[in-house]
């Protein structure tokens, strides 16, 4: 079976002022289905831009992008917009929920892009919410929640479609380490029923929780490493 | 997506509400201001259409243009009326009825109470021809028209300011150097044609033309026995009396739709121009939606690169904005429509003489015009909002 994600030469430059940034410098990447991949590295080595990419929110300058086979680098902004809401689900450094609709609602806007009939987006929106321990808070306010209830929200959000690939932007920074955990364990339940989890980070112990772990610096990965506990995920 | 939309104005209700309001006012100006033009223009054809129907005017004088010409203003004259003028065009299978008329004013008396007032000169068939009624008595007698009788008609405020509470019939007033009786009183009726009727006496033409030392008349209201009637009649009209006038086509007929019709026009242009004027404020409004909806847009840029995240196409985005700005749009015309329906309704109770009525194409007009300006100034947001890059939209908080 082809990998779930080939990368093949990718660059990507930013203008920043007079210099050029090499945000990418010609990565090449493949991860395979149900991989649990962390990326690290310090400000500015492009770890934020891969992810970008890889979500579909940016595109490379050159090189090839596949995802599950299909060549993604050329498609429309509307194609592409439709893999994103069926196939990609998004978990955020702020949570990126909007603070006048309620946590269910957050939960269904994905849904509600689709085009799915009201009745519908509430009972699968009910359910996620449930399977992220929220079935009690759906009709609270993002204000009326606290952080890690909030992100939990924005996992059901991200989750609600069944997309193969769920990217996180420091998905614990801005929590604190309790409720952090609970994220992150929330995150791994779904990586194991199948998800492949990609997380960026600059926290080296939630790094180190990935079964793959990549470095990055100056728009090039530098290491690629794996300490794996579960051998049969990446066989 | 409705109510998504509908969920974002309640995120900022005063700016929403302010929106609304302006988009409000716009509207409800529309649909004031065209039915005062309206209602203007319906008071004028009302009065018009109390001269009698079928009615052809003689005037004096010959006039170049049709309808409102000078010659009805300030008519020279070359040659007068004549009452045989008049006993002439009654000799006519289509002419149902004439009305001589001799106009001026004089000093009315009775006892010690004077009055000047317009003395108006005719037959009795002007009862007919003007479309007034009486209160009390008769009208005048249908005599030969030469025969001047002492007897006159009063309208009913003339009555009131001469004679109170006492009664009027049988009475002898005192008009200029003569003695009238009266024996008839007009009801209300209000004023046609720039006359008030309630306020006049009217007197056998003879009786006029001696009171004011003339032979001629004022003008010739001839009624013609159908509307279908008036063209040959009024080429019966001209072709006598060149015959009377010695061949010289001297006289002008006014038809009333000639006069109708140049007050028509007249009116719709004002109801027009009004409507121009309270278009502008709807415009004003479309703006002020634009600057919302731009507003808007920045601070909910986070909000805009969530949505693309989660897969919200460009269409969508726009699609998203568009229908916020429609349903403001459409909101507002809702309120300004009920706005200016109320105001035309406490206009109307306040002058209920006047017949106010929005007309209806007006009212269509001002809410297409204020949806279109809504969804036209609300496209340029709206293609902002589909076009933000998301990594930098989710990048501001």
């Amino acid at each position: 079976m082809a990998d779930l994600l080939e990368l093949d030469n990718l660059k990507r430059e930013f203008q920043v002022g007079e210099q050029r940034v090499h945000a990418l410098n010609d990565v090449s990447l493949r991860i395979k289905r149900g991989e649990y991949l962390s990326i690290m590295g310090p400000s500015g080595s492009g770890k934020s831009t891969l992810l970008h990419i890889l979500g579909l929110l940016d595109q490379a300058d050159s090189g090839h992008y596949r995802l599950e086979g299909q060549d993604v680098t050329d498609l429309s902004d509307k194609q592409q917009a439709g893999i994103r809401r069926d196939r990609i689900g998004f978990v955020f450094q702020f949570f990126q929920l909007v603070p006048r609709l309620t946590a269910i609602e957050n939960v269904e806007l994905p849904l509600l892009l689709a085009g799915v009939a009201a009745e519908e987006r509430r009972q699968r929106a009910e359910a996620v919410m449930a399977s992220v321990g929220l079935a009690d808070r759906i009709r609270h306010r993002p204000d009326q929640l606290s952080g890690g209830q909030r992100q939990r929200v924005a996992i059901a959000r991200a989750t609600i479609m069944q997309p193969t690939l769920l990217l996180a932007d420091e998905p614990t920074g801005n929590l604190d380490s309790q409720s952090g955990a609970e994220v992150v364990e929330i995150m791994e339940q779904l990586q194991q029923q199948g998800l492949t989890l990609i997380v960026v980070t600059h926290d080296r112990e939630l790094g180190r929780r990935a079964h793959r772990q990549l470095q990055m610096m100056d728009g090039r990965v530098v290491s690629d490493q794996r300490n794996n506990p579960h051998p049969e995920v990446s066989a | 997506m409705l109510a998504f939309a509908l969920g974002a104005f309640n995120g900022q209700r005063l700016r929403t509400v302010l929106v609304l309001l302006a988009m409000a006012i716009g509207v409800a100006a529309v649909v004031i201001l065209t039915s005062l033009g309206e209602g203007a223009r319906r008071y004028v054809m009302a009065e018009f259409s109390s001269l009698g129907t079928n009615l052809l005017i003689v005037l004096p004088g010959r006039s170049e243009t049709a309808g409102m010409g000078v010659a009805l203003m300030v008519s020279e004259t070359p040659r007068d009326l004549t009452l045989g003028d008049a006993e002439a065009l009654k000799r006519h299978p289509l002419v149902s009825r004439v009305a001589p008329v001799s106009l001026g004013t004089a000093a009315v008396s009775w006892q010690q109470r004077e009055r000047e007032v317009q003395i108006f000169g005719s037959s009795a068939e002007a009862l007919q021809v003007r479309h007034m009624t009486m209160a009390q008595g008769r009208f005048l007698p249908d005599t030969d028209l030469d025969r001047g009788q002492p007897v006159c008609v009063i309208g009913t405020t003339t009555r009131k300011e001469l004679f109170g509470a006492e009664p009027a019939l049988g009475q002898w007033l005192r008009i200029g150097d003569r003695r009238f009786r009266v024996i008839g009183v007009l009801a209300p009726s209000g004023s046609s044609m720039g006359m008030d009727l309630d306020d006049i006496v009217l007197v056998p033409v003879a009786s006029a033309q001696a009171l004011f030392n003339t032979s001629s008349l004022f003008r010739i209201l001839v009624e013609g026995k159908s509307r279908e009637a008036l063209p040959q009649v009024k080429a019966h009209i001209l072709r006598t009396l060149r015959d009377r006038h010695q061949g010289e086509e001297d006289v002008t007929v006014v038809s009333q739709d000639a006069v109708l019709q140049t007050f028509d026009r007249i009116l719709q242009a004002l109801t027009l121009t009004l409507a121009g004027i309270a278009a502008i404020s709807l415009a004003v409004a479309g703006i002020l939606i634009m600057n919302v909806m731009l507003i808007s847009i920045t601070q909910r840029t986070a909000e805009v690169g969530l949505l693309k995240a989660l897969g919200a196409a460009p269409v969508q985005i726009l699609r998203l904005f568009l229908t916020e700005a429609a349903l403001l749009s459409l909101l507002g015309a809702v309120f300004g429509l009920l706005l200016g329906m109320l105001g035309t309704f406490l206009i109307g109770r306040a002058y209920p003489d006047f017949p106010l009525a929005a007309p209806l194409w007006a009212v269509i007009a001002a809410v297409l015009v204020a949806l279109m300006t809504g969804l036209l100034f609300g496209v340029m947001p709206a293609r902002r909002a589909a076009r933000l890059d998301p990594v930098q939209a989710l990048m501001r908080r």
